[in-house]
């Protein structure tokens, strides 16, 4: 079988332009506690006012060094932690105040996760039968043992699996294999999203491809939308339609894959896009200078007041010690959070 | 570190998978035996365990007297060939009653133990996995215990309560538990944000659940430790409160009340096999928990091979 990454069928997904996920001012703040009795003296603002849409079909790349809030956003949009403010939309509906009962009926079946980590996230006590049962039989999907083994096998299949993988336990398997069987598990209901959080960035450059090729087939046949997770860039490059960047909880900026590859405009954008090796050359053939980030990144516990980036930026105005600048578009579908770019239509 | 270029295609095989050796792997279970029976202690401890508990089930086999057949002529017998390990003060065979009374410790430490580890199991689990004010309150709540004058209470309790074996129980499991809920909770702090529970979560899976399917046998280790070593600490317990008269009543023997009637210093001197034997009992079979308890720790921990 044969995977091709072309560009056309990206410009296609862009006419169509049907929002399945829009997160609005999202925040998820984490009390830091201290003392005998555990008195709340801070807050961790590891996702601080994020608003962004995910279309159907497509794959929102999101990267960021380690510790931007990255894994909590996910998680926070998947509804394992309580936003601390703003709404979360799931095809029209506000899912972020549901209590858990109508989460499960409403947006459980149809929004997924794949994990980072292949040892720690199958269950080690559970046969690969039980981990693959788990989410069907909790959504009550079949009625007879037969179906819900015949299910099972087939699942295992769809990710690449022999069937005699069923009444094993997860350490007889790969880091590639468990991986794979987290994707059985995560297209088990048949949703429609599926958050991958560095689904890939715990194995071996090989074994990289061949799940990401995985993925991608999935997402061509099942029509998957995918929120895809991680700090590489390369890998984000590679699967990703549109990709946001985020800097201390915050989406600095956000834009169709080969526009911000090719042309960033945020200059943490550039500084990271400069650090990659293999993102030196650009389209032109010329060398990308070597950007060097100056100072350390700030504590998401205390960010810097204005635009959390001044403190390391070399084209940072007084005005951005102030002023946080908008999330706005500064070309279609190119938005960017920085002083120095005007809105489109200001 | 290149992955794959714009516009490269890449061959996946459909079958790559499963290079599985066809011999079946080790199971977690083999793994945790083998490492067991590597240590010494552990396994004489488990043996005599076995014994003990095998001549407490066939007490009434292997007893070559009624327990509480008096025979006041042969009182304080020595060791000899019709009472084996001699008679008490009361001429009653000490054997005999040894077996019996090994039936009584042991189901007052395994069930009492049970009921413990369960209380402990529960609260430790919920106040772990919730964590918040219900882990506050419920710790705050394990603290009082624990700083309640406990053995105080117990005497008050059984001498309220008619001691019997059911109050012993009742007594040592609701005083026992402190110790396996925060353990458990310990357990259960960490396991909680292991990534298969959060992938429970985002199934859908009910919390209780998850609790005891998807969390709780992968805490099982520490607990069967805890257990172990209860059930030793209640023995000791349930002898040391029958010595002072406040547990089993006699004529029913128990290790501890057989030393009750032995805590004279003319016996103590001239009739020596009436408290040793069942102060042997005591010793060994509290010991043997504790090495038993050990050796399953460490075969347990996965950082000792
Ligand atoms: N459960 C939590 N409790 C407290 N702080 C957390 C928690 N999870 C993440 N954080 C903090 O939030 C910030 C963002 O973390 P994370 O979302 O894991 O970043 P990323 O996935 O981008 O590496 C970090 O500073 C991290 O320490
Ligand atoms: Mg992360």
């Amino acid at each position: 079988m044969t995977v091709n990454t072309g560009h056309q069928a990206v410009l296609e997904k862009h006419t169509e332009q049907e929002v399945i996920l829009k997160i609005e001012n999202l925040k998820k703040y984490f009390p830091i506690k201290a003392g005998v009795i555990q008195r709340t003296i801070g807050y961790v603002k590891a996702v601080d006012d994020i608003s962004l849409e995910v279309n159907k079909g497509e794959t929102l790349g999101i990267v960021g060094e380690s510790g931007c809030g990255k894994s909590t956003m996910g998680r926070t949009l998947i509804r394992l932690y309580e936003p601390t403010e703003g709404s979360i939309y799931f095809k029209g509906k506000d899912i972020s105040t549901l209590p858990e009962r109508e989460l499960k009926r409403y947006f459980r079946r149809q929004i997924q996760m794949i994990f980072q980590d292949p040892y720690a996230s199958l269950n080690p006590r559970r046969t690969i039968r039980k981990t693959l049962l788990d989410p069907l039989v909790t959504h009550k999907l079949y009625d007879k043992t037969e179906e819900y083994d015949q299910r099972i096998k087939e699942l295992l299949e769809i990710v690449g699996l022999d069937a005699s993988a069923i009444n094993r336990y997860p350490h007889e398997f790969s880091g590639g294999q468990r991986q794979r069987i987290g994707i059985a598990r995560a297209i088990a209901l048949n949703p429609d999203v599926i958050i991958a959080d560095e689904a890939v960035s715990a194995l071996d450059v090989s074994i990289q491809a061949q799940i990401i090729n995985l993925l991608k087939d999935l997402q061509n046949e099942f029509q998957l939308t995918y929120i895809f997770i991680s700090h590489d860039l390369s890998v984000v490059r590679h699967i990703s339609d549109r990709v946001a960047v985020m800097y201390l909880g915050k989406i600095m900026e956000l834009a169709v894959r080969d526009d911000l590859f090719d042309d960033p405009l945020h200059p943490y954008s550039q500084a990271l896009l400069s650090a990659v090796p293999e993102m030196e050359i650009e389209e032109n053939g010329q060398k990308r200078e070597r950007i060097l980030l100056k100072g350390d990144l700030p504590s998401p516990s205390s960010p810097p007041s204005g635009c959390v980036f001044h403190t390391r930026c070399s084209a940072a105005m007084p005005h951005c010690m102030e002023v946080m600048p908008e999330l706005k578009e500064v070309k279609k579908n190119h938005f960017v959070a920085c002083h120095l770019f005007k809105g489109k239509n200001e | 570190m290149p992955l794959l270029k714009e516009n490269e295609t890449v061959e996946i095989n459909n079958h790559p998978i499963i290079d599985l050796n066809n011999e079946k792997p080790e199971k977690m279970s083999a793994i945790i035996f083998q490492k067991f029976i590597k240590n010494k202690l552990a396994v004489v401890g488990a043996i005599y365990l076995l014994l003990i508990i095998f001549a407490a089930i066939f007490a009434d086999v292997l007893a070559p007297h009624d327990p509480n057949y008096q025979q006041l002529l042969k009182k304080l017998a020595p060791p000899g060939k019709e009472y084996l390990l001699g008679a008490d003060n009361l001429g009653r065979d000490t054997l005999s009653r040894l077996l019996y009374g090994a039936r009584v410790s042991l189901i007052v430490g395994f069930v009492s133990v049970a009921g413990s580890i369960f209380i402990g199991t529960a609260v430790g689990a919920i106040a772990g996995y919730y964590g918040g004010k219900i882990d506050a309150f419920l710790m705050r709540f394990v603290d009082v215990m624990i700083s309640f004058p406990s053995i105080f209470l117990l005497i008050i309790l059984v001498t309220m309560f008619e001691p019997s074996i059911s109050t012993l129980i009742f007594v040592f499991a609701i005083f026992g538990w402190t110790g396996t809920s925060r353990l458990v909770r310990g357990e259960f702090l960490t396991l909680r944000s292991r990534e298969y529970v959060l992938a429970a979560k985002t199934i859908g899976i009910p919390s209780y659940k998850i609790i005891f399917a998807h969390i709780l046998p992968n805490a099982m280790g520490p607990i069967i430790v805890s257990a172990t070593l209860g059930v030793g600490g209640v023995i000791l317990a349930e002898s040391a409160l029958s010595y002072l008269g406040l547990g089993i009543q006699p004529p029913t023997p128990s290790w501890g009340n057989m030393l009750q009637s032995a805590q004279t210093l003319p016996i103590m001197l001239d009739s020596w096999w009436y408290p040793l034997f069942p102060g042997i009992a005591i010793l060994l079979t509290v010991l043997a928990f504790n090495f038993v308890g050990d050796g399953l720790r460490d075969a347990f921990d996965p950082k000792i091979k």
